[in-house]
């Protein structure tokens, strides 16, 4: 220590008290913290909180924008589904509705058709009762000639034994019969 | 200095000479004259320091994007460390908007200008000055007292910090001048002292280890053995040096955000 003393007396220069106060020291130190200070605040700290808050806003804004996509989506959701259950409803009711006036068109044509073989069973009965009318009245006039006939017959031949009447009878009963085989239509059911 | 030191050397021969103030002294070997002051190597390490946090800052936010590129993203991480962590966390989310930019600067010019003490041809630390770590203290005092006059008014203000709530007043008389002291008085100067002390002795220490080991060598002997030894633990003391450095800036900016913030705040 001795040494470094003497020399630097030797150099011309005492030795220096290291916590002593160098005013140009402390000046410039201030003066370049001072600029240094006024250069971040004015460049640097506004641009990183522009961006902090840009950023920020950006998540939020990203945020807020995805929230009401999604909400835009739910509610699209929602009107699909609405729509889907609207339509089903639509089709069964149609379907229900295709039931009934299936079912009303068959009862319809089963009516139709009962009427209809009412109407020809009824026509059948009147044609009938038409062609038997008709075949009683003539046989009410065609009895009348043949028990005439007959009884002209019956008259005209002696009726003395049984045999003889009944071979008159018989006689008379095929004649009747070739004459219902050649005269058509007349005959007695 | 480490030309003072090889005249030292070459003159004394085969005396040892200890690394002492001389060490920080510049004032003898000047880099260039401005004028009638001699602009030494500290002064020139100061308004480089202030330009290198500068470019780099500024590099970083000359195209600002959401998306950060490469070096936006370390200059916002660097930024966002001492805005959160230190202003933020400290101050509080109320008002530590606007001391930001006084602790951000504040931060980052102690650390490279600590950081200086490792950068080759560089080699030593700008607040082994203890001058310039008066200045920042002398300015730390200001503005916390500024904004606690400013906030409190001054009479509000020194009640803030010298009368303690929660104790009997038979005991103000003791604790005034007592709590005066500590928060206005010594707060400055423990501020300075601390970072000046650590950079100066880290930076002795270095001195010490490599220059003596390089002396060692050239005693010979097992000056052999211990030389390389003094050396390795230079190299190990370096790396020290290098975590020294960052949280003497650290705790500079965090005891300047508490003390904002204990001026700032309502109650003791």
């Amino acid at each position: 220590m001795q040494n470094v003393i003497i020399r630097a007396e030797e150099g011309g220069h005492a030795p220096e008290n290291p916590l002593g106060f160098v005013p140009v020291e402390f000046a410039t130190s201030l003066v370049v913290f001072g600029l240094l200070l006024f250069a971040i605040w004015k460049f640097v700290v506004p641009r990183f909180e522009k961006t902090f808050a840009e950023r920020t806003e950006a998540i939020e804004g990203g945020l807020s924008a995805a929230e009401t996509k999604q909400a835009e989506a739910d509610a699209k959701l929602a009107e699909l589904e609405k729509q889907l259950a609207d339509a089903r409803h639509e089709a069964a009711r149609i379907r229900e509705e295709a039931r009934e006036q299936g079912a009303q068109i068959v009862a319809e044509m089963r009516e139709q058709a009962q009427a209809e073989s009412s109407r020809i069973v009824e026509h059948g009965k009147t044609q009938i009762e038409a062609e038997r009318q008709q075949a009683v009245t003539s046989l009410r006039a065609e009895v009348g000639a043949l028990a005439t006939t007959l009884a002209g017959r019956i008259v005209g031949e002696s009726l003395d034994d049984e045999a003889r009447q009944s071979r008159v009878v018989e006689r008379f009963l095929a004649d009747l019969e070739a004459d219902g085989s050649t005269s058509t239509g007349s005959g007695v059911n | 200095m480490t030309t003072t030191f090889g005249i030292a050397m070459a003159e004394s021969g085969d005396e040892f000479v200890p690394p002492g103030p001389n060490s920080f002294d510049f004032s003898a070997v000047p880099l260039f004259h401005l004028g009638e002051y001699a602009v030494t190597k500290p002064l020139v390490q100061l308004l480089l320091g202030g330009l290198v946090v500068f470019l780099f800052f500024y590099a970083a936010t000359r195209r600002v994007s959401l998306v950060p590129g490469r070096m936006q993203f370390a200059g916002e991480s660097a930024y966002g460390m001492v805005r959160n962590s230190i202003g933020r966390d400290i101050i509080g989310s109320h008002d530590f908007q606007r001391f930001v930019p006084y602790l951000v600067t504040l931060f980052f010019f102690i650390l490279v200008n600590n950081v200086m003490a490792s950068v080759p041809l560089v080699q030593f630390p700008t607040f082994s000055r203890a001058s310039m770590a008066y200045a920042l203290a002398a300015l730390s005092w200001v503005i916390y007292n500024a904004v606690g006059i400013k906030k409190h008014g001054l009479l509000g203000y020194l009640k803030l910090q010298t009368v303690p709530s929660g104790v009997t007043p038979l005991m103000y008389p003791l604790l005034v001048p007592l709590e005066f002291f500590s928060n206005i008085v010594v707060r400055p100067v423990t501020l300075a002292l601390r970072l000046f002390a650590n950079m100066f002795a880290g930076h002795l220490l270095l001195i010490l280890f490599t220059t003596g080991g390089l002396y060692l060598i050239e005693q010979g002997g097992i000056g052999y053995v211990a030389g390389p030894l003094a050396w390795v633990l230079a190299i190990a003391i370096a790396f020290l040096e290098l975590l020294v450095q960052f949280l003497q800036a650290y705790v500079f900016t965090l005891l300047n955000a508490m003390y904002i913030s204990g001026a700032l705040a309502d109650e003791h």
